[in-house]
């Protein structure tokens, strides 16, 4: 079973006090944008066999969104994060590297 | 390739069974082939088959990195149907189910089809409407079903408890041709006729990388070395985010992980397919007297093939109540398939941004029961270059010009 730390309440929670909100990081694009960046916005995904960042709720909790990263080839959790960024925090990604050393990095 | 028949048998039996032959080949990779399929599961095989059959390209390769029919094909809960809302879905399953119906004839490979009928339970007041406008729907499409009362149901399902206090049975939409196949039995039936045919499967081939020059597909690299190909099909299911990476290119798809399980075998209890969509559960009895129950997927990415605990729960405990006789058996197995959703539940048919490569992928919770038609539309969407009718409404364009076909809203989430 799946369990997460909340970066708000500081619980460590399981996956049914979660609503899963699927890849984290998109870059939002609106109306004005080209067909092929609305496109990928909207429908395209990475959907990675291995280091994932995706979005988690804490439904069941404080309702507040987050980020994890965690590995989908194994389900083992690299950490989570609160969801004000654009882009994985520097220690985050650094711990990854060092777990998974062939890892390209976040892109 | 000798024939299976009742002589045959007899023909064996009188000398120790020592005559078998193995169902298909098992060669080396060849330098190059016309057409690579990637992906020996049904609908990679049944890809390569029609494209032999149908059109007349034999020079193919099926490359599996693991066994034959080892992934989706020998996970699911083996269900077919065709009583799809949306009509180009009804086309392609409908398609799927009539080839089933003389598959084994066709194959000569007794794919135990079994149309034993297919209930879909209303247990709210928005699946009566939803399955009445189902009903109305398959009618104009030509695909026959319809909507019995409580009564009749109860009749067909006598273990079903239809005055439940949660889940009340108030009717069902009723699809008589729809049924049961042996999964394996598929996949082995169409290796079997690729082989047949002079196509070469090749196992414990993994693909490492697609290689392409100028915008155009030349072959790919895989753990038996390089092969070259003319034309590349990625039939892989759960994996086709990562055959697609390799390509350069991205799919309006994400893998979850999806659980079925099975009882210990008990004596016939249940002659029809039942599919309880409000609860995500779905539930058959197999030959062996086993009770076949699905779930729902979860709602994460994941390519471990092992499930979240709870939705066997949380199924199991609703079906305990619709089924109240199956309180006290034992579950057997539990297991986990990577299915390929994308977001309107329809699956993917369609040219790439790489020329030569096509995709058949997004199939999701339900493509058991596609095998033959996707097959179909495949092979000629990879013989032709472009879809035929089939095919031509599952186009990946359908997302950038917001043309869904809607099955996430019209079947619920159980297909």
């Amino acid at each position: 079973m799946l369990t997460l730390q909340c970066p708000y309440c500081g619980v460590t929670v399981e996956e049914t006090e979660l609503a899963p909100g699927g890849e984290a990081h998109l870059k939002r694009f609106g109306p004005g944008s080209s067909d092929d960046d609305f496109e990928a916005y909207m429908f395209a995904r990475k959907n990675p066999k291995g280091v994932h960042f995706e979005r988690w709720r804490h439904a069941y909790g404080c309702g507040k969104w987050f980020l994890a990263a965690r590995c989908t080839a194994t389900l083992e959790v690299f950490g989570t994060y609160p969801a004000q960024t654009t882009e994985p925090p520097a220690d985050l990604i650094a711990k990854i590297k060092e777990k998974r050393p062939t890892w390209e990095g976040y892109k | 390739m000798r024939r299976y028949s009742m002589f045959a048998v007899a023909r064996e039996a009188a000398r120790f069974h020592a005559g078998w032959e193995r169902a298909w080949r098992s060669p080396e990779p060849k330098k190059r082939y016309d057409v690579i399929v990637v992906g020996a599961g049904g609908h990679g095989l049944a890809t390569a088959y029609y494209l032999g059959k149908v059109h007349g390209i034999t020079n193919v390769a099926v490359i599996e990195k693991g066994w034959l029919g080892g992934g989706n094909t020998g996970r699911n809960t083996t269900i077919i149907r065709s009583n799809y809302l949306q009509d180009p879905s009804a086309a392609i399953y409908d398609k799927a189910l009539k080839l089933y119906e003389d598959l084994s004839q066709d194959l000569n490979y007794n794919v135990m089809f079994s149309p034993r009928g297919l209930l879909m339970l209303a247990q709210s007041e928005h699946e009566i409407r939803g399955y009445k406008r189902t009903v109305y729907a398959n009618n104009l499409q030509g695909v026959e079903t319809r909507w019995i009362e409580p009564a009749e149901v109860k009749d067909l399902v006598p273990i079903l408890n239809i005055e439940g206090p949660r889940y009340p049975v108030l009717g069902a939409l009723l699809q008589e041709r729809g049924g049961t196949a042996r999964h394996d039995a598929v996949a082995w039936g169409y290796a079997r006729g690729c082989s047949n045919m002079g196509m070469d499967i090749i196992q414990q081939c993994e693909v490492t990388g697609v290689r392409t020059e100028g915008g155009k597909v030349v072959g790919v690299d895989t753990t038996k070395g390089a092969i070259d190909c003319g034309k590349l099909a990625i039939v892989v299911a759960g994996h086709s985010s990562v055959l697609a990476e390799m390509a350069g290119f991205r799919l309006p798809i994400e893998s979850m992980a999806l659980q079925a399980w099975v009882s210990e075998p008990i004596k016939p209890t249940i002659d029809v397919v039942v599919m309880a969509n409000l609860v995500h559960g779905y539930m058959s009895q197999s030959d062996k007297g086993e009770l076949v129950i699905g779930g729902g997927t979860d709602g994460f990415n994941n390519y471990t093939q092992r499930g979240s605990w709870h939705h066997v729960e949380e199924t199991t405990r609703a079906l305990v109540e619709t089924f109240p006789i199956i309180s006290r058996l034992k579950m057997l197995r539990q297991w986990g398939g990577i299915v390929d959703m994308t977001g309107d539940r329809s699956p993917i048919i369609s040219k790439t941004p790489v020329e030569n490569i096509f995709v058949d992928c997004g199939w999701g919770t339900g493509g058991f029961k596609a095998i033959p038609g996707s097959g179909w539309a495949m092979a000629e969407l990879v013989a032709k270059g472009e879809p035929g009718p089939l095919a031509a409404d599952f186009g990946l364009n359908r997302f950038r010009e917001g043309r869904f076909i809607d099955e996430s809203v019209a079947a619920g989430v159980a297909h």
